[in-house]
């Protein structure tokens, strides 16, 4: 045979981002709020951690569903969302939330079945369905709900019919996050029509009004939803690679034969750095989360001072305002070529983001307020 | 006065803040900023602003020292006696009382070595309460009132990412 792409590999568009990646990256003293990763560095604890076992010579595999006392650590750190998950076989330690998310398509979906996914999104989960031969439903959510996902939306998009739906909250590239009723509706949306969920919860951490809630804890719903979290988000360790997933104990099972044969099992430098983190990093996660709290207050009201129409996101590290231009796509080229700060088109992360930018708020104040400033002039 | 916490440590991150970016920072108004500051300020919780300044960036041949300070006291001379005797001197940058093997810590400053040496022998050390001095001389600062004296590494993320 000729090498060549798969048909299901040709089917997946480049990502969005990458052309206005490349466009940043031409261009001098850009001040980025198009970065989706935390401007901090790991917890010193986590990395002297990672340090430490490095010294000690700890670079072999580990289990494939990660080191027990990871797994230990995870399950208790779980119980701040009330959720209660068996170490021994309902969690799998995995490389980043992509690679669980990933596993988790190709272990629950079968050539054909259709995957509802609620967007605007991470720009993988559609193409990890299509890598699994699923379907994909789109579910748009909308301004007026301030992209929150609405029973509404669903059945609008006829997500009543889907095998699986897949969310995140709170959610990349929105900030929007679900309340305790809201997810209810989902939840009961969930039951009355037979679909398993998987939940993104990877920045549960960075949530600012109110605790997070997960759609795990509420009944029925644990032997239906799959949750993936993470240390990429709220201990800022984005490049140490290490997520995992929690769920019923056939379905970890299923991801862990797909995980044993290809991750084998996910960096152990990166299992130590973790456990650290999880049993001493707690205060250097609500330090930066008060400084992204803080963060987002001075963007919300600079947006506002600006006139430039914005809901208040209340999670990640990300607003989503409304696009001042006709569109979003041209605005953000003219904004990098004029003012050289880079901010992404909201449709880079699929339906129901026209009209919209993302702009992220994990970077430096200063910068920040510069970039700010900056849109202000050229807006005006 | 409403949460001052948050305004102190954003004050000591950068004294420099606006009252308007305070504002936007905490959520609150101007005038209610204002109003908060104002009242530390005369409550005494806010003692004052100062830069945090790397001397070696111009040059500045200036020269800390950090003094150890034993003292003897008696009935009529307390700890305190003795602090304000050497709060007087300019060339005291900082003075605190510190447990452990000696009582004060005193931060000294002059414009060479020779005035700083001057200044310990002639002024400190003669004061009668004071039993032993040992001076050492800054030779590198790396981090001061929590500010890093290098720029902290660059940000070496990607420009763009999802």
């Amino acid at each position: 045979m000729t090498l060549g792409p798969s048909d299901r590999v040709a089917e997946v568009p480049p990502s969005g981002i990458r052309r206005f990646f490349e466009l940043a990256e031409e261009m001098d003293d850009v001040i980025s709020l198009g970065v989706g990763e935390p401007d901090f560095s790991a917890p010193w604890g986590a990395r002297e951690a990672a340090i430490t076992s490095l010294e000690r010579g700890q670079t072999s595999y580990t289990a494939n569903r990660g080191m027990r006392e990871l797994r230990e650590e995870i399950a208790r750190d779980a119980r701040r969302w009330n959720l209660e998950y068996d170490p021994d076989d309902e969690i799998l330690v995995t490389a980043g939330a992509s690679e669980a998310l990933d596993i988790a398509f190709r272990a629950l979906v079968n050539p054909g079945d259709s995957v509802a996914v609620a967007q605007p999104c991470y720009v993988s989960y559609k193409p990890g369905v299509t890598f699994a031969g699923g379907e994909v439903i789109d579910v748009p959510t909308r301004v007026e709900d301030e992209f929150k996902l609405t029973p509404e939306v669903l059945y609008e998009a006829g997500a009543d019919e889907a095998d699986l739906l897949v969310y995140c909250f709170p959610n990349n590239p929105t900030g929007a996050t679900m309340n305790r009723e809201e997810l209810a509706e989902i939840a009961q949306f969930c039951r009355a029509n037979d679909v398993a969920v998987l939940s993104d919860e990877i920045y549960a951490d960075l949530t600012y009004e109110g605790d997070h809630v997960s759609i795990a804890e509420f009944d029925g719903m644990r032997e239906r939803t799959v949750v993936f979290n993470g240390f990429s988000k709220a201990y800022a360790m984005t490049g140490l690679r290490l997520g995992y997933a929690m769920g019923p104990s056939e379905v970890i099972a299923a991801m862990n034969r797909i995980h044993q044969y290809t991750m084998l099992s996910a960096p152990t430098t990166a299992q130590y750095a973790a456990i650290e983190a999880l049993r001493n990093c707690r205060e250097d996660v609500e330090e930066m989360c008060a400084q992204y709290n803080r963060r987002r207050n001075f963007v919300l009201s600079r947006f506002e001072e600006m006139g430039i129409d914005c809901f208040e996101a209340t999670g990640a590290f990300y607003v989503f305002p409304e696009c001042p231009g006709d569109d979003a796509e041209q605005f953000a080229e003219d904004l990098l070529e004029a003012e050289q700060v880079a901010m992404v088109p909201g449709n880079a992360f699929g339906e129901g983001a026209d009209g919209h930018l993302r702009a992220s708020y994990a970077t430096g104040l200063d910068e920040l307020k510069e970039a700010m400033d900056r849109l202000e002039r050229f807006v005006s | 006065m409403d949460q001052p916490d948050e305004l102190l440590e954003l004050l000591c991150e950068n004294a420099r803040y606006s009252t308007g970016d305070l504002a936007r920072l905490t959520g609150r108004t101007e005038a209610e900023v204002e109003a908060t500051i104002d009242e530390l300020e005369a409550e005494g919780v806010i003692q004052g602003y100062t830069a945090i300044v790397d001397w070696d960036e111009i040059d500045d041949q200036r020269v800390q020292a950090h003094v150890e300070l034993n003292v003897t006291l008696d009935r009529e001379t307390s700890y305190r006696d003795v602090a304000e005797r050497l709060a007087g001197f300019p060339e005291v940058q900082g003075l605190r009382l510190v447990s452990g093997d000696y009582d004060f810590a005193l931060e000294v400053e002059g414009d060479n070595m020779r005035e700083v040496s001057r200044f310990i022998s002639d002024k400190v050390a003669p004061l009668p309460e004071i039993t032993q001095t040992v001076t050492h001389y800054i030779m590198e600062t790396y981090k001061q009132s929590g500010h890093r004296f290098d720029d902290g590494g660059d940000d070496d993320r990607l420009s763009v990412t999802p």
